[in-house]
């Protein structure tokens, strides 16, 4: 149906604009000075007609599943009528299948007359859809209509019109925004208003198991997300070690040492580790780092977890590398050549230079550098998912199993989910965490590097 | 200025011959020479790391592309490929295939007629795709039907994975001696003029030490944990610690009695004995004769000559691996009669998901991902280079374009299972938009990579030197047409480049999409972006959890066939960037 | 002016006055290359011991260039590439035994733009004796850096900030700073590169009085675009042209009775 109506627009917009140009052409041919060229007019029809069409189907999308639903619902007999979440979503998800002809068996009584009322349901809204949409068009094509005339500024009122969906481009990266925030602070605050958020953020306890029934010991379930925090403190610091000093030596090499060669070579190397997709790292922690370093430490003596911290974030260490060397690279590069000139022309070696010159000059560009890759090391999702554990562990031991605040998110809300637990919406807490912090990160971060750029502009 | 008279008092004159400036001289240099060889160092650990991991991939994935297939002529009857005994497509789509194929292993093996080892041969040889691959063939010419076919049906995943030897080690070794055969009620008794037995037997004993070995390893480790827990889990422990103790102590009296005859137990290697055109497993071994039962039957009981007569050992013990050495002994009877061979595994790019690891293929994620890929295009292109193009070109200097440009460098920082929440909450749930689907998955990756496509497209607008624009407005050209006609098609390559980019990043993506439920395990491939799918980055991570040792090698060769499409992207933007570079 | 006789004596009485000392530095057709671009021809000039010897000329005529072949700076420019001879003392500096490092410790630079390190005057001066362990303790540092801003004429304006940035001071205190840097090493040779070329008249003007005082302990050769500054400031001059050395001899010589009609046309300002 959506599509449909995309098709709609396409041609809406195409028999407008042609009406608008053959308009223009036909002042041209009865003698007029055109002020805008014919093109314009078109144009300008063709956008009158297809924005009404866009804000129906933007406005019809959230509003058009939830009437369906209702009237559902509402054509089931009363003593059929659905008690729980469950047994709703059931009878909606049968419903539907019926009325699209995919159920496999066959539906009770209270599913039919409600497959009846869904199919009829979803007819009225498309046809709503298409009737607003089309007289939306109309509108708007009378509109635009009259105005043209040959002393018509087409041009001007088109390119208004065009400035004014620019902007709302640059408005997606506000919205997104605003989208995020929402998105995590509604559920959040839900989530403090069942759970206490001292003992969220507190909490020496994860578990966030609830039963399915309610006379089950435990059901509530304990979300202190201190341990998450530590285990994925304990990968973030683990990685650091890594990504740190090796990304540092890689820029500090890159641009003082490489010669051309060697930087035709170490770039691109760079460049494909940045390229490769996090889950192809994570299968690599998973099935050849953890079982690798389980097998040395258990030679050692050491008891290794099958899914150590150590792994994990031995290989987001070196995920991280190309983004610290980056990074690292452009601010050492900004440490004027005049600086290292005077060094050098002390006597001073290269090393020295770098030590005791080029490094203290960048080192606040080096410090938000490590900032921003800490507030990757904490977001990365995919590594921690496939070689981390799922137990929440208080250890700073890196050979144990300790889960992290992500993959926590990812294993609360895959899978089959009641929407309303504690245990779904204490994700979105923990996203809101986990969004503010790097948020955090990141604006100092920036601030810092801007502050540095100044320095030397 | 004063003071100029003479040098500074401090500090003492230095040059090539003080030998403490020498020393010092050559201390800076080792330090210079120490400091660049952790540049090199630190650049080489990245190379190996990469070189490691893609290796490493590519040696997972071999196994992937290839499979081993059953030449095998059938006779479908009409009784049992249609349902109801006529031709009509329908009838012949829900006919009893196995029942074919079962006939046909039958006609293989006449031999086997206990129901246990009849089931055995039905199960554990062939997949469930053979069926379907007689069945497509019957579709597709209902002529066939009782007229023998000859098919190529896929084996079982555990049968390919033996025949690729990746299920178990093999040693064959050629018999020395010349060795007769007897037959002692079921079992059958070799001897061997050479001491082919004796030299097994040997081996037999060195697998029980090692097997006493890795128990005394393991209570030792299993002690020094003990020591750090208590109560029930100590107990727990020390029991174990000491049936291992006492598993050890045994294997290693067994090992000690040099001569003393041994079972072959399922814990230990098993060995096969191929002789007379059939196979024999070994069940007792002694210095001078072995005894086994028949797993494929032997020709005649004749005496063979030294060369004529090979043992084969498998490593893995039998109680450890998927396969048993029935299956085994069949497969190597059908290899030996010519019967299975390996082919090109195109399966893989043409079928969707399956639970069956060898019939488990990518088509339906990569079609998945193209369709995502299709709407995170449509949508971030356009609204990317509009933003850019505000931002750069139109936009007034004021506090909103400030915070605009704020919020599009930190989104550009934001976790990306953040945008996965996004989704859930905005796009499932307040849009009711339906889950799993392409749509839902392009809208993520598209605000995903925006920030990105914004950067890049900035960047190349800003390149476009300001004459050009100036030229533009000089002979009348209004702000818009100025930018849309001659600086927007300028910085088309660099606009394509860093889209190119992007979407290599989106393609990559893997966390937003488990959220917004593009995890479910889906068989059928999706025809549209509303249809449940997955994307080949989730194919991947939802077969690296799958147990069987197949689907890891499909996972590996999965990742492959994602890189390869970044390598692509990546090669096209470098392409492009070469091409159009302008400098101005 | 236009013709000199007995122009081999005049030269040689002058240079028998100028420097009862020896000649420092010595270069024998020194040739320089950027890439393919041949950047100084056969450059071959002798630079007494403390005095000051100007390179004048238009720019990109290879003076800096030449300069920064004295210490080897051009080692730091990978496609930059030298040949011919020069020697310091009688050693020939692009031996390849020579180390460069010490070689700069022997032979310092001041440069174009005044180029303190971001770090506090104190340390500013200090790092050179630190990173060629001149000094064994505290004491003998803070003497070192007190003599050297001394002798650049800085202490005085200094002496009560040595802690704070050395960025923070004014472009002539700077560039002053950035010479008591250099001395702090106890170079032989100092060269100076434009040393005022970002600094105004007053700065200037202190610069050069410095620079005439150094000349009793230090060989300094100076780049500089200003014909008066040459001719305030230095002994002998040497005129480069497009990559070549055209006329070199002491400094009144050459903006009285220059030799080559180019050197002629440049001090009258026909061209430049």
């Amino acid at each position: 149906m959506v599509s449909l109506f995309f098709l709609l627009i396409v041609a809406v917009a195409l028999a407008a604009f042609a009406f608008g140009r053959s308009r223009g052409r036909a002042f041209v041919g009865g003698g007029a000075r055109l002020h805008s060229l014919p093109v314009y007019h078109g144009l300008f029809l063709a956008t009158l007609c297809v924005l009404p069409m866009l804000v129906v189907l933007a406005a019809w999308t959230p509003v058009a599943p939830r009437y369906v639903e209702a009237r559902t619902l509402a054509a089931l007999p009363a003593e059929l009528a659905p008690q729980t979440t469950l047994e709703k979503e059931g009878r909606l998800r049968e419903a539907r299948l019926v009325a699209l002809g995919q159920f496999a068996g066959t539906p009770d009584a209270g599913t039919t007359v409600a497959a009846g009322a869904y199919a009829g349901a979803r007819t009225e809204a498309e046809v709503t859809l298409l009737v607003l949409g089309l007289a939306g068009a109309a509108a708007g094509f009378v509109f635009g209509r009259r105005r043209l005339a040959p002393d018509f500024r087409a041009r001007n009122s088109f390119e208004h019109v065009t400035k004014v969906v620019l902007i709302a481009c640059s408005g997606v990266a506000i919205l997104t925004t605003v989208g995020i925030v929402f998105s995590v602070l509604f559920e959040t605050l839900r989530f403090f208003a069942r759970y206490p958020w001292y003992d969220f953020l507190f909490g020496l306890q994860w578990s966030p198991q609830t039963a399915i029934r309610a006379d089950q010991v435990g059901q509530s379930g304990t979300f202190g997300a201190v341990p998450l925090f530590a285990g994925t403190t304990l990968i973030m610091l683990i990685a650091m070690m890594v990504a740190g000093p090796v990304g540092l030596f890689a820029a500090i090499y890159m641009s003082e040492y490489a010669t051309p060669r060697v930087r035709a070579v170490a770039k691109p190397v760079l460049e494909v580790l940045a390229g490769i997709p996090t889950v192809v790292f994570g299968f690599f922690a998973a099935l050849t780092v953890a079982p690798f370093i389980k097998n040395v430490g258990e030679s050692l003596g050491l008891s290794v977890a099958s899914e150590s911290a150590l792994a994990a974030g031995l290989v987001m260490g070196v995920m991280i590398i190309p983004f610290v060397s980056s990074l690292s690279d452009d601010v050492i590069n900004a440490v004027p050549q005049s600086l290292r000139d005077g060094s050098y022309g002390m006597g001073a070696t290269r090393s020295e230079t770098i030590k005791r010159v080029v490094l203290p000059a960048a080192l606040p560009g080096i410090v938000s550098a490590l900032m921003l890759a800490i507030s990757r090391a904490v977001g990365e999702t995919m590594i921690v998912v496939m070689a981390a554990g799922l137990a929440g562990n208080l250890t700073f031991n890196p050979l144990e199993a300790v889960t992290t605040v992500t993959v926590q998110i990812k294993t609360l809300l895959v899978g089959d989910q009641e929407f309303d637990s504690a245990k779904t919406l204490s994700a979105f807490a923990l996203g809101f965490v986990l969004f503010f912090f790097t948020l955090a990160l990141n604006i100092i971060a920036l601030r810092i590097v801007r502050k540095y750029r100044e320095q030397y502009d | 200025m004063t003071d100029i008279a003479a040098p500074p008092q401090g500090a003492r004159r230095f040059g090539l011959s003080s030998a403490e400036a020498q020393a010092r001289l050559r201390r800076r240099h080792a330090a210079e020479a120490r400091f660049r060889a952790y540049g090199i160092g630190a650049i080489a650990l990245a190379a190996i790391f990469l070189v490691v991991l893609i290796g490493d991939v590519i040696v997972k994935a071999m196994p992937a592309f290839t499979e081993y297939r059953l030449t095998m002529t059938v006779t479908p009857t009409l009784e049992q490929v249609s349902s109801d005994g006529t031709t009509d497509p329908q009838a012949l789509r829900s006919g009893d295939y196995d029942a074919v194929l079962r006939r046909g292993l039958q006609e293989l093996f006449p031999q086997v007629t206990t129901r246990a080892l009849r089931r055995k041969l039905n199960n554990d040889l062939l997949s469930s795709g053979a069926a379907m691959t007689l069945r497509n063939r019957v579709l597709a010419d209902p002529s066939a039907i009782g007229q023998p076919v000859t098919i190529e049906a896929l084996l079982d995943d555990a049968a390919d994975l033996y025949l690729k030897g990746l299920m178990t080690g093999r040693r064959e070794s050629v018999g020395q001696g010349q060795a007769q055969v007897t037959l002692d009620g079921e079992d059958v008794v070799l001897t061997s003029s050479a001491p082919d037995f004796a030299r097994a037997l040997a081996e037999v004993k060195e697998s029980l030490r090692e097997e006493a070995a890795a128990d005394r390893r393991e209570a030792a480790r299993l002690t020094a944990a003990a020591a750090d827990v208590a109560g029930d889990q100590r107990e727990a422990l020390q029991k174990r610690i000491a049936d291992l103790e006492g598993d050890a102590a045994a294997a290693e009296a067994r090992a000690a009695a040099a001569d003393a005859p041994e079972r072959l137990t399922a814990d230990l290697p098993s060995k096969l004995v191929f002789i007379n055109g059939g196979i024999v497993k070994l069940t007792e071994i002694g210095a001078s004769e072995a005894r086994g039962t028949v797993l494929v039957p032997l020709a005649n009981t004749d005496a063979v000559t030294a060369g004529g007569w090979d043992i084969l050992t498998l490593t893995q013990p039998e109680a450890n691996r998927r396969l048993d050495d029935q299956v085994v002994a069949w497969l190597e009877d059908l290899k030996q009669r010519g019967m299975v061979a390996s082919h090109f595994a195109s399966r893989f790019f043409t079928s969707g998901d399956s639970r069956e690891p060898e019939q488990a293929g990518i088509l339906g994620a990569l079609i998945g991902s193209a369709l995502t890929m299709l709407v995170t295009l449509v949508l971030c292109l356009p609204i990317g280079v509009g933003a850019a193009v505000y931002l750069e070109e139109f936009a007034p200097k004021n506090r909103l374009t400030d915070l605009i440009e704020v919020n599009i460098n930190n989104l550009a920082a934001v976790p990306s299972i953040v945008f996965g929440l996004l989704g859930l909450a905005m796009f499932l749930n307040f849009f009711g938009l339906p889950r799993s689907a392409p749509l839902v998955g392009g809208l993520v990756l598209a605000l995903l990579v925006l920030p990105t496509i914004i950067i890049a497209s900035r960047a190349a607008l800003k390149s476009v030197p300001p004459s050009i624009r100036e030229a533009a407005l000089g002979i009348g050209a209004s702000h818009q047409q100025a930018v849309f006609h001659h600086v927007l098609p300028l910085a088309m390559p660099g606009i394509m480049t860093g889209t190119i980019i992007g979407m290599a990043h989106a393609l990559g993506e893997t966390a937003p999409l488990l959220l917004i439920g593009m995890v479910a395990f889906i068989v059928d491939v999706p025809g549209s972006i509303t249809d449940a799918a997955t994307a080949l980055p989730v194919q991947i991570y939802l077969w690296s959890d799958l147990p069987e040792p197949l689907f890891q090698a499909k996972t590996a060769a999965a990742i492959l066939v994602l890189l390869a499409f970044l390598f692509i992207m990546n090669g096209l933007a470098i392409l492009l960037r070469r091409r159009f570079e302008r400098r101005w | 002016m236009t013709t000199m006789p007995n122009i081999e004596l005049a030269k040689a009485t002058v240079a028998e006055v100028a420097d009862e000392a020896a000649t420092k530095v010595v270069a024998r057709e020194v040739n320089v290359y950027y890439a393919d671009k041949h950047a100084l021809h056969d450059v071959s000039i002798d630079i007494p011991e403390k005095a000051v010897t100007a390179f004048i000329g238009p720019s990109g005529c290879g003076k800096s260039t030449f300069l920064r072949c004295i210490n080897r700076m051009n080692d730091t420019i990978s496609i930059c590439r030298v040949s011919g001879r020069i020697e310091i003392d009688g050693s020939d500096i692009y031996d390849r035994n020579l180390d460069p490092v010490q070689l700069r410790a022997k032979v310092g630079m001041v440069f174009q733009k005044p180029n303190p390190f971001p770090k506090s005057i104190y340390e500013n001066v200090a790092y050179g004796p630190r990173i060629h362990g001149l000094t064994s303790s505290k004491a003998d540092l803070d003497e070192v850096v007190t003599m050297s801003l001394k002798r650049a004429g800085l202490y005085e304006e200094v002496k009560d900030r040595l802690a704070s940035p050395g960025t923070g001071l004014s472009g002539g205190q700077q560039q002053r700073l950035c010479i008591a840097r250099a001395i702090a090493v106890n170079p032989e040779v100092i060269l100076m590169d434009e040393p005022c070329s970002a600094l105004d008249p007053i700065a200037t003007a202190k610069i050069e009085e410095l620079i005439d005082e150094l000349r009793e302990n230090y060989t300094i050769v100076i780049v500089t675009h200003s014909m008066q500054q040459a001719a305030r400031v230095s002994q002998r001059t040497a005129f480069f042209h497009l990559g070549k050395l055209v006329e070199e001899g002491p400094t009144e010589q050459i903006f009285t009775a220059p030799q080559d009609k180019r050197t002629q046309d440049y001090i009258t300002g026909r061209f430049g």
